[in-house]
């Protein structure tokens, strides 16, 4: 421990130290305590000022009336799937795409890798319109594209409204993971791949059986903050589902929040439960992949 | 058979040229090492053997036929990197049987000849490791099991032995003589170091300036090199080297007006003529003061090694030093040397090329303190 003499010389900074993290936790716990201490009264309680700050015992009574009314496992499904889609498709792209532009020398590799970079300035959200106009209609681009050369192309419209392939594309079209792909890339010697190609390794070989192996850690990282970022997911899924059944637990939230008629309260009590059972996948995610992901962000695996 | 045939062979980045017009044959079986200061391209020269960078010009055969458009796996060449580039993922008995995996033989057969290879490098205690639990030796060991494993034509060592400490790199030196004695593949050896040129090669290319230089046995290297280079770079302590101008047929003269005797019938000479005197440090004569010809030097400082010593004196205002067996002179402030005629190298100032009469040979001194 390098440290160690330097902590103990200064109790006095020691201390503050530990009195501003328990501060900073304790402000950071606080709304999440509350939205706790909300899903365990009954409506009148919670709809009070100000609402009581201790545990009410409506806790079992709200959780189950909330799930089985907002229909809750199905849309957990649903969310879970558009979520392990996005991952998996991300983790995908970012590794082949990141591959591409690190291991091989073709023309127009820098132009290719600014216009991926590019993409980091555009979030779904900014992009929104044209992009559900593609979701609408997957052949539209290509129709243009023909058009200009002036020919007219007879595709029928694809429609990607209200499937998984349309929740999931577009959140997977960006360069947030090839960007930390590449910079993992990057690190790896050019000695390991001229080994690799002496001992008679292609480039596919060299992607599956060195690539992907090293890169586990880096994988865990992405998947992670993947999983969390397609699971928040709120105003892309309300965008393209029109369809109840392929509503996912995020926009089920809002649909809770409302009294049953006008002008009655809003029913919080339930709507926090709601939001704790929604948080609990990813928070489950981050708990198993905590150690690798940690190691992905800070160290190279050595 | 796998001899190399390098023929007219260049480099160039861009518009850097990097080697010009390489010629060298190398018979098959033999151990050769190409020994040059850093930048020399003798890195580039092996990896272009090895298919690991493109031949801009001239061809390259192994075996008789042309390798220059074959992918490195098909030239039948294995190679042991410097920094050793084991893969960190894999175990040990993974890391030297993956050449043979990627060539898809069957499991069993895989690990019977990893078995095999383990035992000859010693590392059948360690086969279950990963490399980062190894040693520097160990992982170096472990390069060349993955070499060894593929019963290459040809191998190919990109200074191997320059991360290892000095007591374990005298050590591998031996284990990559011993297992040339028993491989006897055609082997390329990049080095640095002149020790482990010395001591390795059947034959020593030095290249400087992305040309060779000389090619030859060490012994010959040594005691006739071909330029003031080949000179300078072979031998340790380093030849000495005195600037001088030839005054008559059998006798230079330096620029504060010391005369050191030449034999006239070794040298091809011209009065007025540029030129560089080489002498190695062992081969100067410690000589009783006011002897024929001494040279009376004042001792700056000596460097003990044990068997020998070295002392660092200046002739003619040159660093001028001189190895003697430390029992035969007690440590003094001025030395009374003499230059043997014999022993004496000569170089065109102007080209570095060695100046010698056809059919002369360098003195026994040199050799006898070899």
């Amino acid at each position: 421990m390098r440290d160690a003499g330097l902590i103990e010389r200064a109790p006095v900074l020691n201390a503050i130290t530990h009195v501003l993290m328990i501060a900073g936790l304790l402000i950071a716990a606080f709304p999440i305590y509350v939205v706790f201490i909300a899903s365990t009264h009954d409506l009148p309680t919670v709809n009070r000022v100000p609402m009581p700050l201790w545990p009410g015992d409506h806790l079992v009574q709200n959780y189950t009336t909330v799930w089985n009314k907002s229909d809750f496992g199905a849309k957990m499904i649903n969310s879970l799937i558009v979520a392990t889609g996005v991952t998996i498709g991300k983790i995908t792209l970012a590794a082949l795409t990141a591959f591409s532009i690190v291991f091989f020398r073709y023309r127009a590799r820098m132009l290719i890798f600014w216009a991926i970079f590019i993409t980091l300035m555009l979030p779904l959200e900014v992009r929104i319109v044209p992009t559900y106009a593609v979701a609408a209609d997957v052949a539209e681009p290509l129709r243009w594209l023909v058009w200009l050369f002036g020919f007219e192309l007879g595709i029928a419209p694809i429609n990607l409204l209200n499937t998984y392939t349309g929740l999931i594309l577009p959140l997977v079209a960006t360069a947030t993971g090839t960007f930390l792909y590449r910079q993992f890339f990057l690190t790896i010697p050019d000695t390991l791949v001229e080994a690799a190609r002496m001992d008679g390794a292609g480039p596919l070989r060299f992607f599956r059986e060195h690539l992907i192996p090293l890169s586990r850690n880096n994988m865990a990282a992405l998947a992670t903050i993947m999983f969390v970022y397609a699971w928040n997911q709120y105003l892309w899924p309300l965008l393209i589902t029109t369809d109840a059944r392929m509503a996912t637990a995020t926009m089920q939230l809002q649909k809770i929040v409302p009294g049953p008629l006008f002008g009655q309260p809003p029913v919080w009590n339930e709507a926090m439960a709601a939001t704790l059972l929604v948080m609990v996948p990813p928070l489950l995610v981050v708990i198993f992949m905590q150690g690798a992901f940690v190691r992905g962000l800070v160290a190279t695996d050595k | 058979m796998a001899d190399i045939a390098i023929r007219n062979v260049e480099k160039s980045y861009s518009k850097t040229a990097v080697l010009h017009g390489i010629n060298l044959e190398i018979i098959d079986g033999e151990f050769l090492v190409i020994l040059g200061p850093s930048g020399c391209g003798k890195s580039t020269l092996l990896r272009m053997i090895a298919g690991l960078e493109g031949i801009t010009r001239g061809e390259i055969a192994i075996g008789g036929r042309v390798v220059n458009a074959l992918e490195p796996r098909e030239r039948g060449c294995a190679m042991v990197f410097q920094n050793y580039a084991l893969y960190p993922h894999m175990t040990v008995g993974e890391n030297i049987g993956y050449a043979l995996k990627v060539a898809g033989l069957p499991k069993v057969e895989r690990e019977r000849r990893v078995a095999e290879i383990a035992q000859i490098v010693g590392l059948e205690a360690f086969l279950a490791r990963r490399p980062s639990e190894l040693s520097g030796g160990q992982r170096q060991r472990v390069a060349m099991g993955r070499a060894m494993i593929r019963e290459p034509k040809v191998f190919l060592f990109d200074e191997p032995l320059s991360n290892l400490d000095a007591k374990l790199r005298v050590q591998m030196r031996l284990e990559i003589r011993r297992l040339h004695q028993r491989l006897k593949a055609t082997s390329v050896f990049v080095t640095h170091d002149q020790i482990e040129a010395m001591s390795l090669a059947d034959r020593i290319v030095v290249m400087n300036q992305g040309r060779i230089e000389q090619a030859g046995p060490p012994r010959q290297l040594y005691a006739e090199p071909a330029t003031r280079f080949v000179a300078s770079f072979l031998g340790a302590p380093a030849m000495n080297l005195l600037p001088a101008t030839i005054v008559a047929k059998d006798r230079a003269r330096m620029a504060d007006g010391t005369e050191i005797a030449l034999d006239p019938g070794r040298f091809v000479v011209e009065i007025g003529q540029a030129v560089e005197i080489g002498i190695r440090p062992e081969d100067v004569m410690i000589v009783w003061p006011g002897s024929e010809g001494a040279h009376a030097l004042e001792v700056e400082f000596t460097e003990d090694m044990g068997s020998s010593r070295l002392i660092h004196t200046r002739l003619g205002g040159m660093e001028f030093t001189v190895l003697q067996p430390t029992a035969q002179i007690e440590a003094q402030s001025t030395l009374h040397i003499n230059l043997p005629e014999n022993v004496i190298h000569l170089f065109d100032a102007r080209t570095g090329s060695r100046l010698i009469r056809a059919g002369a040979t360098i003195g026994t001194l040199a050799s006898a303190a070899a």
